[in-house]
């Protein structure tokens, strides 16, 4: 499913049944709606890689919460995305052991290699960077995560593997 | 009463309380952001630090926050020890890091927070070397401006809208140093106490928008004590004037009443009183129609001679003030004279002062609404109809939560603490009404039945109580909720226009009446003196028995009421008929003045004094706060100076407003506490009168120069204890005096805690007002009729739907307000509105004994069955009343209307059309 | 030395199989309880063994549990264990080690932890980058929930527990135990004012104890073998054994279960295998980002709580992150404060906006344009921010403490910084 086709008007029918059914399921364990709030967000970012407005709007009416309850909870957490991200998320650690390990060097090589700074999506949607509070992985420093991918012991020899054709295939259809 | 030890002093302090309190009380100044009296702690400014130390010998101690340390025995601390003065001054030091310099056009400015405790902690330069954090502001309506630079993060208009008063829309969003307050997207506050988050904000994020418009600092604006008159119950405000006009509305304490906080109506409606389209001279009516302005002298002299030796009758007006009322009442005789309610109300109200003197059951101020533990609301859309005893009502909801604190030794104070240990358990409320109401969010139960189902709800609760075989489940439920509470409340009113429902509240009051529980019952009134107005009422007539004897009358004097709320339009043209020679005094145009032959421009609330009788039964004084423009008089005035010229008997002994008080008091024994409302004019503090005027309000002698250079002499007010001037003294006058409240190092509203004896407690100055009404003995009250309602297939019992912004007749001639309150709707259950075909936003079309009118779709969450709710008190529901039937249709005619709500600072992109939608069925 | 928490680490075995792990003696602790022991008798051994809170500040566990109300001095309802499994001090990786390779050991402490207190619902609350830890607890809890050792009537024994695995969200201020509560009933993760505890009101307003994961890998054990046991394995005062790690530039960086009360510089020395060639040790913070500095004068103290206290830090996680003499200790600093700026929650004033404010100092010292005065300022900031109280939780006294040690022990580095108007390590 494209993300264009996931944009939908009708507010009542944004979530997926399936979406639906899991956040039901998550309704089991908590006293009342709102408490699975943070799961809610996540069940519907695992599918569509952010959470929309019209999202959070239908989340919150599902959940019987106001959207500024559920908007104070999403704006909250480091890893729910009000806005949009591209196919992958780099989580680049850039704490205190990567940092002496080299990390501000290896970022601004991928930073290079892709096209973008913090907070940024490529041209091709493929990648969005993003600062990760310590991976809790800092023996293999320096480290960051890729979608669901640890990446260890980050070089440059790693980043060029990594991304070193990406930025000209701009709009690629992997 | 722990002692306690602060800086060497010894303070005897209250069992259970927090060192901010404790020191606030001893009249310490200890600053702080976050705690509010009404709200209690959560201890996140970090503002309140002390140091405390374990014992004597102790002399290093540690931090910690007054509001979130209670008082033990014998505990030892330091307010000005210089680790907690250094504290305190670097908690404001970082609150200034992002703080803009914006105090010369901030509304805020001379009444912040923010800058008395700056100034307070004696913080000067500015050490932060990086760039400030900047927002964007969201449209929040046309009451609420937003200014989130400013935000200091104290999270208090979170706590309140959210918490407090049970709003949704408005929330803390983000996180570190960048959280924002603010809504989900732009768009209007939905919460109906929204206008507190002004005076809750201790900096100016959150400011009042009519105010902007028309600004004047709080140090120039003259005040006077008043009341509100936008519903029965009579809060407590400070309004405050410049340049002849309104400015603003602000909260005046008042322990028992209004506390801290007003409702939008209140805060904001009053705009009118500012309205270009305001009489400035009486005028009287020409052949062709139009008026010709007259001179007052003139209008009397007619008037008079109009008069004199003529049948002479008189309605008067729940609205108006017990003086002007009773004055008319006497002007024309109690056999002559009505007091202007509708006849439904007429009854109602009659019951209602019936029951408040014989029941036992107590009739609780609004803050003792707060203490009960269980709630049966009959009929009423409390939020809508009396608002602040609604969110009184909200508070009371929370005393399971304060129960379970208890058990685990928890204080009250600790807010977020309890809130977290309860959750979303809370003291249980019944709504028995015939649609949703605004506090069907945290009821318990929501119970949906027609106006004489609920009235049979009520006996069977009784029933249930008695122990009889009651078959309705709800009912047995309701009935024991009710007997396992200690403080059960049972609130009710006039707004079904039912007398059984009322009934029916009153026997499960007094069916509940027990020798251990408190048993209250608050019955909502329609209007500001309604009660005062049905206690003047004796001997007088019915609007529709004065109308059946007005061919008799020469001339009809019409206080204050525009009888196209009161009467149907036939009514109406009996009265106004030729050979009547009708007078009429208003405050703002409306049919019943362009009907008269002669009309009389009657000053507003703000302009003049008077008392009204709030639904307590607590007669309240309010004072003008400024002179009334041109030859605008206070209907007391009016009337006095009629009777003068008419050379009335009794009444032309009378010159002066605390005559007329004493006269009324005198009237009758019931009466009798009107004149303890308030210090009558003689009243001197250290022989000066109460000024209106700050000590620091400025341009006294140039404010009009562009008039005049000649400095003006400030006009006398002979009727007051009050003055028009900056001379004398705001400290220790009863609290019925008090127009504004500031303290040296405190000119915001947080000085209020100087003025009160114990933080969150009375005034030092006394509770304002007196109650007249105190329930005697038990009366008998009649028994619920067991009437229903025949309906034919496709016809519907008309409910009013009662609406803050909307229902009011004089604040709804606020531009603002006007705004808010949109177009009168029909409200239907979706069943209903499936039938019909209809949709939000469609039109139907209400036929009522072969009157019709169209009206806008509203679509509700519950609805009983066969009732259709109305608008009331709109322009176009004016031909419908609760209980008749109607028969609907769709109206296909109907133009859907674009959304009206379109600020006067922001324009609003047209509206989206949605392919596909369920916009028509 | 006897492997303990790491005893299936390392073996050539699926982490998830449950027929290994038992074979290997596990869940053979929860037999004995289920079997033998009442709910006090657990809380009696885990009392005497002296174990104490792993997650960094070391509270005992046992008096931890003992303030949970009894069944019967408390309202009727549920009582909650949470598993705090949300590893994100900067420096600290130990939590994942035992979470992915031997999640079985941790579900075994959390019943037995559950059993004790009367829990009958658990949660582990786990960073939801932790995606392989996610799967394998998740993958281990249905064997669990099919061999009868979760759900209704474990092992015949009467006693129910059902346990969810919560991928947290994001925020470093979940690891406070009451903002992770927070953050469990689906709200923002501010920490709650304390009291009352969550051993009172926690989660959902119930009775809640919330461990960290290596603190209830540690039961078992305890519940197996004794108190006695237990204790005899540290070297110093401290009991039981505990995962110590090293990173920085180190030759061999790692994570290693050790006696409490091991030497640090065995720690770093051997097991980390000493500094790279070139590299001179600065300094290091012994337990992750929040502690303070110590220096090469303390390489021989003993990795026990109350030692490396009294020499003015603390031990934190256990995990070292190493100071080289080629790194900038403002540059480190800045770092830390930079995060901890970041991570703040922005519920008190000194956290939300004090923590900015030295970061700007810092940052502006460090890019050469410090002031001589920004070092008092820096002091004023250690002072107003530092203390346990000052704030509403711990994490900003938790961030001042690197600045404050660094203050105290590179102080040439900052004057330097200013002098120079530049960073002398670049």
């Amino acid at each position: 499913m494209s993300k264009s086709q996931m944009i939908q008007t009708d507010r009542g029918s944004v979530l997926t049944a399936q979406e639906i059914a899991e956040i039901d399921a998550e309704l089991g364990h908590v006293p009342y709606k709102s408490g699975a709030a943070i799961d809610a967000l996540k069940i519907v970012q695992a599918k569509r890689g952010w959470v929309s407005d019209e999202c959070l709007q239908a989340i919150a009416r599902h959940l019987e919460m106001s959207a500024e309850e559920l908007e104070g909870v999403a704006t909250f957490y480091n890893l729910i995305y009000r806005r949009p991200v591209g196919e992958k998320v780099i989580l680049f650690c850039d704490s205190v052991s990567c940092w002496i390990c080299g990390c501000d060097d290896i970022k601004q090589k991928i930073s290079a290699a892709l096209g973008v700074d913090y907070g940024e999506t490529t041209a091709d949607n493929q990648y969005t960077l993003l600062p990760v509070p310590c991976l809790g992985a800092c023996d293999r420093a320096p480290v960051m995560m890729v979608g669901d991918d640890l990446v260890t012991h980050l070089d440059e020899a790693k980043v060029k593997a990594l991304f070193g054709d990406v930025k000209v295939e701009a709009g690629g259809d992997q | 009463m722990p002692t306690i030890f602060v800086d060497g002093q010894e303070l005897q302090v209250n069992d259970g309380e927090n060192i901010l309190e404790a020191c606030l009380n001893a009249g310490l100044d200890l600053p702080y952001f976050c705690w509010h009296p009404a709200m209690g702690s959560i201890g996140s400014c970090r503002q309140c630090a002390l140091v405390q130390y374990q014992n004597e010998e102790d002399t290093r101690g540690r931090i910690v926050m007054g509001c979130m340390t209670g008082v033990t025995e014998g505990a030892r601390f330091s307010l000005n020890a210089e680790n907690a003065s250094e504290f305190r001054e670097a908690v404001v030091e970082s609150l200034m890091l992002n703080h803009p310099h914006d105090c010369p056009v901030c509304a805020e400015g001379g009444e912040c927070h923010l800058q008395d405790m700056t100034v307070m902690v004696g913080h000067r330069d500015r050490r932060y070397k990086g760039k400030k954090n900047t927002y964007r502001n969201q449209y929040l309506g046309p009451l609420i401006h937003h200014e989130m630079n400013r935000c200091i993060t104290c999270y208090r208009c979170e706590r309140y809208y959210k918490d407090y008063a049970g709003g949704r829309d408005l929330g803390a969003q983000a996180s570190h140093d960048h959280l924002y307050f603010g809504r989900h997207e732009e768009g209007v506050l939905e919460n109906e106490f929204s206008g507190n988050l002004v005076e809750v904000c201790p900096t100016g994020v959150f400011t009042d928008k009519p105010f902007l418009k028309q600004y004047s600092r709080k140090w120039d604006l003259q005040s006077a004590p008043s009341i509100c008159t936008g519903c029965a119950v009579g809060c407590n405000t400070a309004p405050g004037e410049r340049y002849g006009k309104l400015k603003r509305v602000h909260n005046r304490y008042n322990h028992e009443v209004n506390g801290y906080f007003l409702c939008d109506r209140g805060r904001f409606g009053s705009g009118y009183i500012n309205s270009d389209a305001r009489l400035d001279y009486a005028g009287i009516k020409k052949p062709d129609g139009s008026f010709m302005a007259v001179h007052q002298q003139q209008a009397l002299t007619t008037a008079a001679s109009w008069m004199q030796g003529k049948k002479v009758v008189g309605i008067g007006s729940p609205r108006a003030s017990m003086e002007a009322n009773y004055l008319l009442r006497e002007l024309v005789g109690a056999e002559n004279f009505s007091s202007g309610f509708s006849d439904t109300d007429s009854d109602l109200m009659a019951a209602v002062l019936k029951i408040l003197k014989t029941t036992k059951a107590s009739n609780p101020t609004i803050k003792q609404m707060e203490t009960a533990d269980a709630i049966l609301v009959l009929g009423e859309d409390v939020t809508n109809t009396a608002p602040r005893a609604a969110l009184a009502m909200r508070q009371a909801l929370r005393n399971k939560s304060f129960e379970l604190a208890e058990q685990i030794g928890l204080p009250k104070w600790q807010d977020a603490a309890v809130r977290n240990l309860a959750q979303d358990q809370l003291s249980p409320m019944i709504v028995v009404s015939a649609m949703d109401t605004r506090l069907d969010d945290v009821a318990s139960h929501c119970i949906s039945l027609a106006p004489d189902q609920i009235a049979e709800f009520a006996v069977m609760v009784v029933e249930a109580m008695a122990g009889e075989a009651v078959a309705d489940k709800q009912a047995k439920q309701v009935a024991s909720i009710l007997q396992q509470a200690k403080n059960p409340l049972i609130v009710s009113g006039t707004s079904m226009q039912h007398r059984g429902i009322i009934n029916g509240a009153v026997a499960v009051a007094e069916a509940l009446i027990s020798k251990d529980s408190n048993v209250m019952l608050s019955l909502c009134v329609p209007e500001a003196n309604s009660l005062g107005s049905a206690m003047l009422s004796k001997g007088s007539k019915t609007l529709s028995q004065l109308v059946s004897t007005v061919a008799d009358a020469d001339v009809l004097l019409v206080m204050e009421n525009d009888l196209e709320r009161r009467l149907s339009a036939g009514q109406i043209d009996l009265l106004t008929a030729d050979g009547t020679q009708v007078i009429a005094m208003d405050v703002l145009e409306n049919n019943t003045l362009g009907a008269s032959d002669m009309v009389l421009p009657a000053a507003s609330f703000a302009e003049s004094e008077g008392t009204l009788v709030n639904m307590e039964g607590r007669a309240q004084r309010y004072f003008p706060v400024f002179q009334p423009a041109a030859e605008r008089l206070a209907s007391w005035q009016w009337l006095l100076k009629l009777a003068a010229e008419t050379g009335h008997k009794s009444l032309s002994k009378l010159q002066h407003f605390d005559q007329v008080v004493a006269a009324c008091a005198e009237s009758q024994s019931d009466l009798a506490g009107l004149i303890d409302a308030a210090p009558d004019h003689s009243f001197r503090d250290r022989g000066l009168k109460i000024p209106r005027q700050t000590h620091r309000y400025s341009g006294r002698t140039a404010m009009n120069a562009a008039v005049s250079v000649h400095e003006p002499q400030q006009p006398k007010d002979t009727e007051t204890p009050l003055s028009y001037s900056m001379e004398g003294l705001n400290r220790d006058q009863p609290s019925s005096l008090r127009p504004y409240v500031w303290s040296p190092g405190w000119n915001s509203n947080q000085s209020l805690q100087k003025f009160q004896a114990e933080v969150d407690g009375p005034l030092k100055g006394g509770t304002a007002g007196k109650r007249l009404i105190v329930s005697s003995s038990k009366g008998a009250v009649s028994k619920a009729p067991k009437s229903t309602m025949e309906m034919q297939p496709h016809q519907w019992q008309l409910i009013p739907v009662h609406r803050v912004h909307g229902s009011d007749e004089l604040s709804v001639s606020t531009d603002e307000i006007a705004e808010l309150a949109g177009y009168a709707c029909i409200a239907l259950g979706s069943v209903v509105a499936e039938k019909l075909g209809v949709d939000t936003g469609d039109g139907v079309c209400v036929s009522v004994d072969g009157e019709e009118v169209s009206l806008e779709v509203q679509i509700l969450q519950r609805v009983a069955k066969n009732c259709i709710g109305f608008s009331a008190g709109y322009g176009e529901t004016l031909s419908l009343h609760a209980g008749s039937t109607a028969s609907l249709s769709k109206d296909t005619n109907w133009q859907r209307r674009s959304p009206q709500l379109i600020a006067s600072d922001r324009t609003i992109a047209d509206p989206v059309i949605i392919d596909g939608g369920s916009a028509h069925v | 030395m006897e492997k303990v928490l790491t005893r299936n680490i390392g073996l050539e075995q699926e982490p998830t199989n449950l027929k290994a792990y038992e074979a290997n003696g596990g869940y053979q602790g929860l037999r004995k309880a289920m079997a033998q022991m009442s709910p006090k008798d657990c809380q009696d051994v885990i009392s005497a063994s002296n174990l104490r809170g792993r997650g960094g500040a070391g509270f005992p566990t046992g008096m931890k549990w003992s303030f949970v109300p009894a069944a019967e001095k408390s309202t009727p309802g549920h009582r909650y264990l949470v598993c705090n499994a949300d590893e994100m001090e900067p420096g600290t990786f130990k939590d994942r080690l035992l979470m992915e390779c031997d999640p079985h050991q941790l579900i075994e402490g959390m019943i037995l932890a559950a059993y004790t207190i009367g829990a009958d619902i658990s949660y582990i609350f786990i960073r939801g980058e932790y995606i392989v830890a996610i799967q394998r607890l998740r993958d281990a809890l249905a064997e669990c929930y099919g061999a009868g050792l979760l759900g209704e009537n474990i092992l015949g024994s009467g006693y129910s527990l059902h346990m969810h695995v919560h991928p947290s969200a994001g925020r470093y201020i979940c690891g406070e135990e009451t903002a992770l509560i927070n953050a469990l009933e689906g709200k923002r993760a501010n920490p709650r004012a304390k009291p009352p505890f969550p051993q009172v009101s926690g989660l959902w307003g119930r009775p809640t104890i919330v461990n960290n994961v290596e603190t209830l890998c540690n039961i078992p054990h305890i519940i197996d073998r004794g108190a006695d046991w237990f204790k005899t394995l540290g070297l110093g005062e401290d009991a039981g054994t505990k995962l110590f790690g090293v990173s920085g530039k180190v030759n061999n960086p790692g994570c290693w279960e050790l006696p409490m009360g091991t030497p640090i510089r065995e720690i770093i020395e051997q097991h980390a295998g000493g500094m790279q060639d070139g590299y001179q040790l600065k300094g290091f913070l012994p337990g992750g980002g929040s502690t303070d500095f110590l220096t090469a004068e303390h390489l021989d103290l003993a990795m026990d709580y109350n030692v490396i206290g009294a020499a003015g830090s603390r031990m934190g996680t256990g995990t070292m992150i190493i100071l080289d003499d080629r790194t900038c200790p403002v540059g480190m600093v800045l770092n830390l404060i930079r995060f901890f700026a970041h991570e703040s929650c922005g519920f008190c004033t000194p956290c939300r906006d004090g923590l900015p404010w030295s970061r700007q100092v810092l940052q502006d010292i460090e890019e050469g344009r410090g002031q001589p005065e920004d070092l008092e300022t820096l002091a004023y900031q250690v002072r107003y921010i530092g203390a346990i109280g000052n704030t509403h939780c711990a994490l900003a006294p938790g961030a001042m403490e690197p600045l404050q040690s660094a203050l105290k022990y590179f102080y040439n580095d900052f004057k330097q910084h200013i002098s120079a108007g530049r960073c002398p390590y670049h």
